[in-house]
């Protein structure tokens, strides 16, 4: 049995320990905001959060989450009002929306490490893939999520 | 007002009841967090006026979606195209995918249901504007007959009817029941351009929300009851067969539920895809390759160029093209060729099926509901009747999602399966058994004049014909007109042409890639075009508009995207602008590029400016972002883009080896509306892609002096001292 923790919730698991975490989340957990893009942490669309470290949960063996915190874009706010989803709603971000939840996550991660992110540390920690090509807009968002964190805090 | 009311039936109630059953909600349940609230939902409740729309007590508006939407917009453009006739608070108005079942059932009461070439808006907007409209004067009836007044005395605003002389109104909440059954004697007169207060406004995308804490609901997202999970190993080889397989190594591991043969595939079924994946890793299958084991792109695109030696099919012809050409003071003379290119549509396909004794489910983003009912019908062996297609958000379409191959296999492991199961394909084998945009192979004979005028061209092109899987008789004269766009209909007044085709095929299936024919076409045309300029001596910008005199409405495009981008302005050696003008699905759309080549060949596109006459707009922003997710498409496309055939299979399969434009690499984009206004409505979905090839090669050549007349950009050697 592993023990996963996601989103602040417990779960006992039995599956084995090299099952990809993503897989659990998506198949066992039913936490489908996580999405399959590729399998080989290329494209980014399982992004979770990881301890608060963005990570491809597609190559992530479930037994090395066990015992930490995953959180999910289920589990970034109960309502949207996660800085980085206020910002892309006022930005109308999404297109097909499919990479979306592990951009949301990674943008999370990196105004949380650097609340004032220049062009270059966006260039540098958004390496997702998006296929609908909402990079301008995605940035503009980022940097009005990183303002609005700042006045939350 | 010819308004005839008929008093409260029951119609209307009996038809929402159904559609709540009918949507997309019907028989699994959401994902956790799906909230009820959302526009996925799919179960509208209230009145329905007509099949498009549903009014509920609280004046909630359902409007219906018959397209796909796959990050394009329609989930909010065609619910604007209603709502703009219904005069309803916009706040009020939510979104749900139509019924393909229904449209079966009612002789076709969501007219069509497919999407693709840009025409959601183009097509539908009449009879949308008519659903809103019509529903808008029921409702004013309604409100008339019970207040006892004549109905030209009423008017609707904010979704409410008003009655100015006594001061009376009512909700639209409050007489949807009544307005349902209400039936006009003619139905009224739809605005035009000029007359809008909703469209041509930028309103923010209904889905957005949904796509920014993982509620929207893709097709691989569904989750059905007692549902289990399959993958898929097609031949490698197109047209090759399954020899055997020994499902042992499978079966015998953990959630392994079942190995499926096909004639050309074996599936693994189990109760995770992670388990069916591994299953599949497991097995050996022996596949007879068939006879096209040794095919390469090599070996195709030698044969479409020998091809270019002999005068194909013509297309079209102006004047003596060959005579001219023998009296030209100059003559200009390139091959070209563009790539396969896969869709690489970020959500990998897949479809969920549940066949039972009365009736099939069918669960999938797909970009034509209506094809995946008669597919699921067909394989399924039901009556079309009996098939529900749930629709789900599209994880990306592109063109990919308008094939329904994949529900065609999904349906037969449903088949196979006594429960509802969800078939995924893997990147890899998503890509590599995909149905490419077309390989091609061009070349251009130009003739100019001592003053540099082009006097003739002959411009041949080999390559597939995607019509010619679909309507063999469509190509019957040996020319697709959908492979020839920017060919055949170049505005370029050239006195002396000759457009020739010759029609291939090869084994590896073709299809529909965004934009289409214009993408490998127009990166070659418009690169020759820049040839001509350079051997005339003369600007490209100022070359191509000397060019268009049958077309005055083109030059406005093309001014706004050099005038935008700074076209005279003088840049550093290695850096370059580019330009080129294409007109497609409706709508002309110029480009300029502003690139940079780094002494080694490294190739940085630092900006593109787009001008875009789409005619009228229902909402700007979105065609904004559509302009912007071409660039990055047709870049992706024109940096990396290529599916490398060897062996007579795809090569690759993953992001690994398909590399795609990330944010670092993504140029400053602004997009200008040039509109022509009137009764023209352009597409905006795909106008913007083809464009940009050409505009950034074009760049290219200014920055460097090479001439890209082959792509991928990254197989090319773009150093320069």
């Amino acid at each position: 049995m592993i023990t996963l923790t996601v989103n602040g919730t417990q779960h006992e698991l039995d599956v084995e320990a090299d099952m990809p975490l993503l897989w659990v989340l998506r198949d066992f957990l039913e936490l489908t905001g996580t999405k399959f893009g590729c399998g080989v942490a290329q494209c980014g669309a399982c992004t979770v959060q990881l301890d608060g470290e963005p990570i491809r949960s597609c190559v992530i063996p479930v037994a090395a989450a066990a015992g930490r915190q995953v959180t999910t874009i289920e589990g970034l706010s109960p309502d949207r009002s996660h800085p980085v989803q206020k910002a892309w709603i006022e930005n109308d971000v999404a297109q097909c929306g499919y990479c979306q939840s592990g951009q949301i996550m990674a943008a999370a991660a990196l105004i949380k490490a650097k609340p004032s992110p220049t062009d270059a540390d966006i260039d540098e920690a958004m390496t997702n893939i998006c296929r609908c090509g909402t990079y301008q807009p995605m940035r503009t968002a980022i940097k009005r999520a990183a303002e609005l964190a700042r006045e939350v805090s | 007002m010819n308004a005839l009311s008929t008093g409260l039936s029951r119609r209307g109630f009996v038809k929402a009841t159904l559609s709540a059953g009918g949507g997309l909600a019907l028989g699994f349940h959401l994902p956790a967090l799906a909230a009820a609230d959302g526009p996925w939902a799919g179960a509208a409740d209230g009145a329905e006026i007509n099949a498009w729309l549903v009014i509920a007590a609280d004046d909630t508006v359902t409007i219906r979606v018959a397209q796909s939407d796959m990050g394009q917009g329609v989930f909010t453009s065609m619910p604007m195209i209603v709502a703009e006739e219904l005069e309803c608070d916009w706040q009020h108005v939510r979104a749900e995918f139509a019924s393909a079942n229904r449209s079966l059932r009612e002789d076709r009461v969501y007219q069509r249901m497919g999407t693709g070439g840009s025409n959601a808006v183009r097509i539908s907007r009449p009879y949308l504007q008519q659903a809103g409209a019509s529903a808008r004067e029921r409702l004013i009836a309604a409100a008339a007959d019970e207040w006892g007044v004549a109905p030209e005395t009423c008017h609707a605003s904010a979704s409410r009817v008003v009655h100015e002389p006594s001061g009376r109104s009512k909700r639209y909440g409050e007489l949807a029941a009544a307005a349902a059954a209400v039936e006009l004697e003619a139905e009224p007169a739809i605005r035009k351009p000029g007359e809008y207060k909703l469209l041509g406004t930028s309103v923010p995308k209904l889905d957005v929300p949904a796509k920014v804490d993982g509620s929207a609901v893709y097709g691989i997202d569904v989750r059905v009851p007692d549902m289990v999970y399959a993958t898929v190993a097609a031949c490698p080889v197109w047209e090759g067969r399954l020899s055997s397989v020994d499902a042992e190594p499978a079966r015998k591991l953990r959630g392994v539920i079942d190995v499926l043969e096909f004639e050309d595939a074996v599936v693994v079924v189990a109760d995770s895809f992670w388990r069916a994946k591994q299953g599949l890793d497991a097995l050996d299958p022996q596949w007879d390759l068939g006879e096209h084991a040794d095919a390469s792109t090599e070996a195709f695109l030698e044969r479409f160029r020998k091809a270019l030696d002999d005068k194909g099919v013509v297309a079209k012809e102006n004047g003596d093209a060959y005579d001219a050409l023998e009296g030209a003071a100059k003559v200009v003379e390139a091959d070209y060729s563009a790539p396969y290119l896969a869709h690489l549509a970020l959500e990998p396909v897949n479809c969920t099926v549940h066949i039972q004794e009365d009736r099939v489910d069918v669960w999938t983003g797909s970009q034509n509901p209506e094809s995946v009912l008669s597919v699921a019908a067909e394989v399924s062996g039901r009556p079309a009747e009996q098939v529900h297609v749930h629709s789900c958000f599209l994880g990306g379409g592109f063109g990919r999602r308008s094939r329904p191959d994949f529900v065609a296999r999904a349906v037969a492991v449903a088949a196979r399966v006594d429960r509802p199961v969800q078939v995924i394909w893997t990147r890899e084998e998503d890509t590599r058994t995909g149905h490419y945009r077309p390989l091609a192979a061009f070349r251009f004979r130009a003739g100019l004049d001592a003053e540099g005028t082009p006097v003739a061209l002959v411009n041949r092109s080999s390559t597939h014909s995607i019509l010619a899987g679909l309507r063999p008789e469509a190509v019957a004269d040996g020319l697709d007109q959908s492979s020839l766009s920017w060919l055949a209909d170049s505005p370029y007044a050239i006195a002396n042409l000759s457009v020739e085709h010759h029609l291939q095929r090869t084994h590896v299936p073709v299809w529909f890639w965004r934009a289409v024919g214009a993408t490998q076409n127009a990166f070659a045309i418009e690169s020759f075009i820049d040839e001509l300029a350079l051997a005339a001596d003369m600007c490209p910008w100022q070359f191509r508009r000397q060019l268009l005199g049958s077309r005055p409405d083109m030059i406005p495009v093309l001014d706004a995207a050099a005038e935008q981008a700074g076209w005279d302005r003088s840049l550093p050696a290695g850096r370059g602008h580019g330009i080129a003008l294409v007109e497609g699905f409706g709508s002309i759309c110029a480009q300029v590029a502003d690139v940079s080549v780094s002494r080694d060949g490294k190739v940085t596109v630092n900006r593109v400016v787009t001008a875009l006459d789409c005619g009228n707009t229902v909402n700007p922003q979105t065609i904004e972002q559509q302009v912007q997710s071409s660039i990055v498409y047709g870049l992706s496309a024109a940096l990396w883009g290529k599916v490398e055939i060897n062996g007579g299979r795809a090569r690759h399969g993953n992001f690994d080896r398909h590399r795609v434009l990330k944010m670092a690499e993504a140029p400053r984009m602004e997009t200008h509306l040039v509109l022509a206004g009137g009764d023209k409505w352009g597409g905006v979905g795909e106008p913007a892609v083809p464009p940009v090839v050409p505009a950034v090669c074009n760049a290219i050549f200014a920055a460097t002096g090479k001439r890209i007349r082959d792509l991928p950009l990254a197989d090319q050697d773009l150093s320069w001292s």
